[in-house]
């Protein structure tokens, strides 16, 4: 039986606005399935309406086993939910915020103390445990908020922007943490835009823009579709005619951009040594040289003909990026 | 019984976070004491008026006037409370909850009821310091507290709804001030009788006077059944009233996501 199971899903706020069009996915039991998109294009939407927060105006969706319309308690039971911004009281204790939520969940008090000392080692946050939230940094907010999602032992975990805003090493304790709950068999269901967080967690990534599925597949597939690496050249002294003749030894060429001259490469950052060693011998100086894998944000744009918002910041894309100089 | 343990810790926030937060708690203790002292010193010779109830001091008739506008304040904080709790999206943690949707106003409201019974029990304690005589002894004074507490309640339940109408605390705040024209137009800090027209004929109406006077009964007279009925009454009516904007509140919210 799938985790999450969407046929047609819509969500319409007015006549003329259509926040989802009509998304039909499946998340399998025990995986990892990323929601990548930019602002506005129906991600959280999408997961409110999975959680029960929001009536759908269309089609249907099952949590769980259960459908979210029939049935949302049921669908409410088995899921944890951590929405965008962590939505947490700061005038709460993070002790206070998870025993709050054991009772939610009808679990006794005295068990619900037990759960919120586990957890709160679980993420890291003991010693803080008794301070109020309004004095935590963003990045134990989003552990706390994780922790709180996780006192009932969800079956399915969902994470709106898990991470948004965080520095990186946050950011990457909240994605050891994903995995390890992954391990442990829970499914999650995640939405970022995050070219680098869905490729680093996901084991399957939906790609989202205006409210519909674009593209769907693993990371490694959904770049394979929209082409090969490339090795990107920049000559240290003008243009050598004979440049070309090498480098398609090599690989096909592709059109130059920027002065860049382009080749695919199958092998990817396994062609850097050869081709080096073949311009030096036809003694032609290279200013730089990069392989480029293909990124997510390369699928976004093949699909959507834009780029992800974001994209070009902070290292996102290219994350597949290997840099050399020769000469 | 899962929901009464969810009510009661709904409740026990709310309450935690008045006490923490002193923009909520101020108004319902700091602003009535102040009106109390400044009324009672300074119109302290109303009593003399032809047509005044007879009691000891203005302080003992004040003393009613003043646990129902704090009352008031208590549902305002609340809907406040409740209003930036949806703002900062704390409500979607608990919608998304396993629990009935009524646990979350009902937990809410807990807390306001706790924190009338709270501003009661300050008053009689602020009211016996300065010489208030219960006239009806312990249980009046528990009579009072049980009043105020259920006044609270259904004030609150007008916050909650305006809390979830419009989900902006600035909304709620911005009644703040229409609880002083409710309140003036009522008998709280003045006998109808002395009052001019129109205030004297909508005091008359006016729920709030029949609640006021429940709670001042123990204080200056004997107990009387008719005039508690009515103090009960006028709870119910503003409880009743507040409920179903509440309810009718939640839904559409609900509906809207």
């Amino acid at each position: 039986m799938p985790a999450i199971e969407v046929n047609n899903l819509q969500r319409a706020f007015s006549a003329d606005v259509l926040a989802v069009a009509g998304i039909d996915l499946c998340v399998d039991e025990g995986e990892i399935y990323a929601f990548l998109g930019p602002n506005g294009a129906g991600k959280t939407t999408t997961v409110r309406m999975l959680t029960t927060l929001l009536r759908p105006t269309g089609g249907s969706a099952t949590v769980a086993g259960h459908d979210v319309v029939e049935d949302p308690a049921a669908v409410r039971t088995a899921i944890g939910v951590a929405l965008q911004e962590a939505a947490l009281d700061p005038l709460m204790t993070g002790r206070e915020l998870i025993q709050m939520q054991a009772t939610l969940h009808g679990i006794p008090r005295a068990e619900g103390r037990r759960r919120a000392d586990d957890l709160l080692r679980r993420v890291g946050l003991t010693q803080a445990g008794d301070r109020r939230v309004g004095t935590y940094s963003g990045g134990m907010k989003r552990r706390l908020d994780l922790a709180s999602s996780l006192v009932h032992e969800p079956r399915v975990l969902f994470l709106d922007e898990p991470t948004t805003g965080l520095d990186p090493v946050s950011r990457k304790a909240i994605w050891e943490e994903v995995q390890a709950l992954n391990r442990e068999g829970t499914t999650v269901f995640l939405t970022t835009q995050y070219l680098e967080e869905a490729d680093q967690l996901a084991d399957r990534v939906g790609i989202i823009s205006a409210g519909r599925l674009v593209a769907e597949g693993t990371p490694g597939a959904l770049k394979a579709e929209v082409g090969k690496p490339r090795m990107e050249l920049v000559l240290a002294a003008g243009e050598r005619t004979d440049c070309m003749d090498v480098l398609s030894r090599f690989g096909d060429p592709l059109p130059p951009k920027d002065g860049k001259l382009m080749i695919e490469v199958a092998e990817g950052s396994a062609a850097i040594a050869p081709v080096v060693r073949a311009l030096d011998e036809a003694g032609i100086l290279v200013e730089s040289l990069d392989v480029v894998e293909p990124t997510l944000d390369d699928v976004f744009v093949a699909k959507t003909g834009q780029h992800l918002e974001g994209a070009d910041a902070a290292g996102e894309p290219g994350t597949g990026e290997t840099e050399a100089v020769a000469g | 019984m899962r929901t009464l343990a969810v009510v009661v810790e709904l409740g026990r926030r709310s309450v935690r976070q008045t006490f923490r937060r002193p923009q909520l708690i101020a108004p319902l203790l700091i602003i009535p004491t102040l009106l109390l002292a400044v009324q009672s010193a300074g119109a302290g010779r109303a009593v003399d008026l032809p047509g005044f109830p007879p009691v000891e001091s203005f302080f003992d008739f004040l003393l009613a006037g003043a646990m129902i506008q704090s009352a008031l304040l208590a549902g305002n904080s609340g809907g406040i409370a409740l209003a930036i709790d949806i703002e900062m999206g704390f409500t979607d943690r608990l919608l998304a909850a396993p629990i009935p949707r009524f646990a979350i106003v009902a937990g809410r409201l807990a807390g306001t009821a706790a924190m009338g019974m709270v501003t009661a029990i300050w008053f009689l304690a602020l009211g016996l310091i300065f010489g208030v005589t219960i006239e009806e002894g312990v249980l009046g004074a528990l009579l009072m507290i049980l009043l105020v507490t259920l006044s609270a309640l259904a004030f609150g339940t007008l916050g909650a709804a305006l809390a979830l109408r419009s989900g902006s605390a600035s909304v709620v705040q911005g009644t703040f001030p229409l609880v002083f024209v409710i309140l003036f137009l009522s008998t709280a800090f003045f006998p109808d009788d002395l009052l001019l027209e129109p205030a004297q004929t909508i005091a008359q109406v006016n729920p709030l006077s029949f609640i006021v006077t429940a709670v001042r009964d123990p204080v200056i007279s004997v107990f009387s059944g008719p005039e508690l009925l009515e103090g009960l009454a006028g709870i119910v009516l503003v409880g009743g009233v507040g409920l179903t904007l509440c309810s009718m509140a939640l839904r559409r919210r609900l509906r809207m996501g």
